[in-house]
């Protein structure tokens, strides 16, 4: 087993591939899951084909291709960012648009001038074997770069996924927000390129943080199960390239299906066991949330057969009676909610709302529910 | 002299080259629990995110307790959207979501300091939802989801409360309780200003209505401004005020033209 996971790390271009594979699906899976809250998912697809018309002018025009192609993705994301806000087109037609062209433009140029050819195979498919010990620095500078800023902008782009404009209404600067994203993406989608290709970076992107979501509820877990299923993706992944002798890009995003499958199957399997368990007839669920619509109710659905059971033994218990002068109680409604207020308590055996008279009278057993915590309840209900 | 906290001057608002209303002049008194009514898309939700800076205001101004409304939301308001356009999906504990509220007060730090979480299960406590801190939001019925974002925009101890249809969606009893927890704000002194569809059950019983139609066409109590020729301005169509005693009911069922053919259901 151990000479299985040694073997291929004789090799160096399998030591830099698996590095680069490890940290690129580390850091789209962070990246996916604002995207994929953002019900944003096609935007790893759209920008990854941006950059491609990016990578082609860089390379027909001699720039730096880390350079040229990341002001192109970043200013191919603020634009998509700007044209998805006009409601009348959507997110997912605002990206068509400018990525196609964007592509298109790259397409163009290579066929003008068809001696690129062949190295355009490597955006568009991935070459991990060339993975220099330059694009390591680069690709780690962004892992870092992007697990900081999520850290540091942590709760602003967390309220600014769960609601833009009620964000914004709160204090958060959104437009800078949606800015610094674009950036990182940008950087996320150019230094991915090389690993996974312009074809395969959306399922790098929208895979691992889709598998999240279906494991857990909480965002914070969500964050990092989706950045360890990602880089579980790129490092089996590459293996399995090795041994399979097929293009790691193609490994891994179907190692990261896999795991989605797994998941996905799990958690089907865990809402039928669920469903199996709960009481049949008339659902705790349901009384639970008829007893919880109404304010101050705290205790109602837990205490219902305790107090059911004390109306059949009332001889048992020492009891107490109080008669409350409750000002606010001015219709039915109200008397209804002062009643299943109080009732919820422990150790209430019966309450009394006298409508013209204002007054509300409870008996109850003083050692398991004192008066204060009847006024207590009152008072959350609206009533104090 | 009651001091205004709102104040609207010749103010037009709309999107784009949509004007949605021009003109309004409106003031907003401290300590007021005011409905917004009047019928759908003649401005009720704009002129409630204009005065939170969310919509472009085009002429005029519009001042919250004495500065200007920019672009940006004056501090010191709380706001309460309209439920539908809440992402129940999003994987946020209630306590998450009540946290946003303090954003504004809170620090550089990107996680939440321990008085800001203590602030937060206070105020969940008071709310009567103090055991769901931990719960996922949709987890919730819809009085308690109302209470959540209610207590969110309570977080930062707002003077002014705007709440978009805090009573749509739910059935009567809940309605009650946020009205009840409504007033109960209002008594300690927060200003606070709703729109509501609901004449009879809501808007009837608030101390203060303002009918709106693209401006506003009657303001005051309820008692006084809800009269048949005030109502069918504002609605523009027919309708009636039926008046018994100490209730007042408005006849908001659909007007003539509308015939449905009855069958019998008993053999």
């Amino acid at each position: 087993m151990i000479s299985w996971l040694t073997h291929p790390l004789q090799y160096e271009f399998f030591r830099h591939g698996i590095v680069a594979a490890g940290l690129v699906g580390a850091t789209c899976g962070l990246a996916g899951v604002y995207i994929v809250l953002r019900k944003m998912s096609y935007i790893g697809h759209g920008l990854s084909h941006a950059v491609f018309g990016g990578a082609v002018v860089t390379y027909v025009m001699n720039w730096n291709f880390y350079v040229g192609a990341g002001l192109w993705g970043f200013f191919a994301a603020l634009l998509i960012n700007a044209v998805s806000k006009k409601k009348k087109i959507g997110a997912d037609a605002a990206i068509g648009i400018v990525t196609t062209a964007s592509f298109a433009i790259g397409v163009a140029l290579i066929s003008k001038v068809r001696r690129f050819t062949r190295n355009f195979d490597a955006a568009l498919f991935g070459n991990i074997l060339g993975v220099t010990v330059q694009d390591l620095w680069i690709i780690l500078a962004v892992t870092v770069l992007t697990a900081l800023v999520v850290t540091i902008f942590y709760k602003q782009f967390l309220f600014t996924t769960f609601d833009s404009d009620v964000a914004k209404i709160y204090g958060v600067r959104t437009d800078w927000v949606d800015w610094v994203f674009s950036l990182v993406l940008a950087c996320v989608v150019i230094a991915s390129m090389q690993v996974m290709g312009v074809t395969l970076i959306a399922a790098a992107i929208v895979v691992p943080s889709i598998t999240a979501r279906l494991l857990t509820d909480s965002f914070h877990k969500m964050v990092i199960a989706s950045v360890i299923i990602g880089l579980l993706s790129g490092i089996f992944g590459m293996y399995l390239s090795f041994y399979l002798n097929v293009s790691s890009g193609a490994t891994i995003v179907l190692f990261g299906s896999l795991i989605f499958c797994i998941s996905f199957f799990y958690s089907y399997a865990k809402t039928l066991v669920i469903s199996r368990e709960l009481p049949a007839g008339p659902s705790a669920v349901d009384s639970h949330e008829h007893a919880h619509d109404h304010g101050g109710m705290l205790h109602h659905h837990e205490h219902l057969h305790e107090n059911a059971d004390e109306a059949h033994h009332p001889d048992e218990s020492p009891r107490e009676e109080s008669i409350l002068t409750v000002n606010k109680m001015t219709c039915a409604a109200c008397v209804q909610s002062i009643r299943e207020a109080i009732e919820g308590l422990k150790g209430v055996t019966s309450v009394h709302a006298d409508l013209p008279t204002r007054k509300v009278r409870v008996v109850y057993d003083p050692r398991r529910v004192s008066l204060e915590e009847i006024k207590g309840v009152l008072g959350q209900a609206g009533f104090g | 002299m009651m001091e205004i906290l709102v104040e609207f001057k010749n103010v037009a608002c709309g999107y784009g080259d949509k004007v949605i209303f021009r003109g309004l002049t409106l003031s907003i008194f401290k300590g007021v629990f005011a409905g917004l009514v009047g019928p759908s898309g003649t401005g009720k939700s704009t002129l409630l995110k204009s005065l939170l800076g969310a919509v472009p205001v085009l002429e005029g101004g519009i001042w919250v307790a004495g500065r200007r409304v920019t672009r940006r939301t004056p501090p010191g308001v709380g706001y309460v959207p309209q439920t539908e356009t809440v992402d129940w999906n999003f994987p946020v504990t209630v306590e998450q979501v009540v946290l946003m509220g303090l954003y504004r007060r809170m620090g550089w730090l990107p996680w939440p300091s321990r008085g800001d979480r203590l602030r937060v299960r206070e105020l969940l406590a008071q709310l009567g939802i103090g055991r769901y801190a931990e719960r996922h939001i949709k987890a919730l019925s819809g009085g308690e989801q109302q209470r959540v974002f209610l207590a969110r925009a309570l977080a930062a101890d707002p003077d002014l409360l705007v709440l978009d249809e805090p009573t749509a969606g739910v059935d009567l009893k809940t309605q009650h309780g946020i009205l009840h927890l409504l007033g109960e704000l209002n008594r300690r002194g927060v200003t606070i200003l709703i729109t509501t569809h609901d004449l009879n059950a809501v808007a009837r019983h608030l101390p203060w209505v303002i009918c709106f139609n693209r401006g506003v066409v009657a303001q005051g109590d309820p008692e006084e401004v809800f009269t048949s020729q005030i109502l069918s301005r504002t609605y523009d169509s027919e309708m009636s005020v039926i008046r018994q005693g100490e209730v007042t009911l408005v006849d908001d069922s659909p007007g003539s033209g509308l015939h449905f053919r009855k069958t019998s259901h008993v053999h």
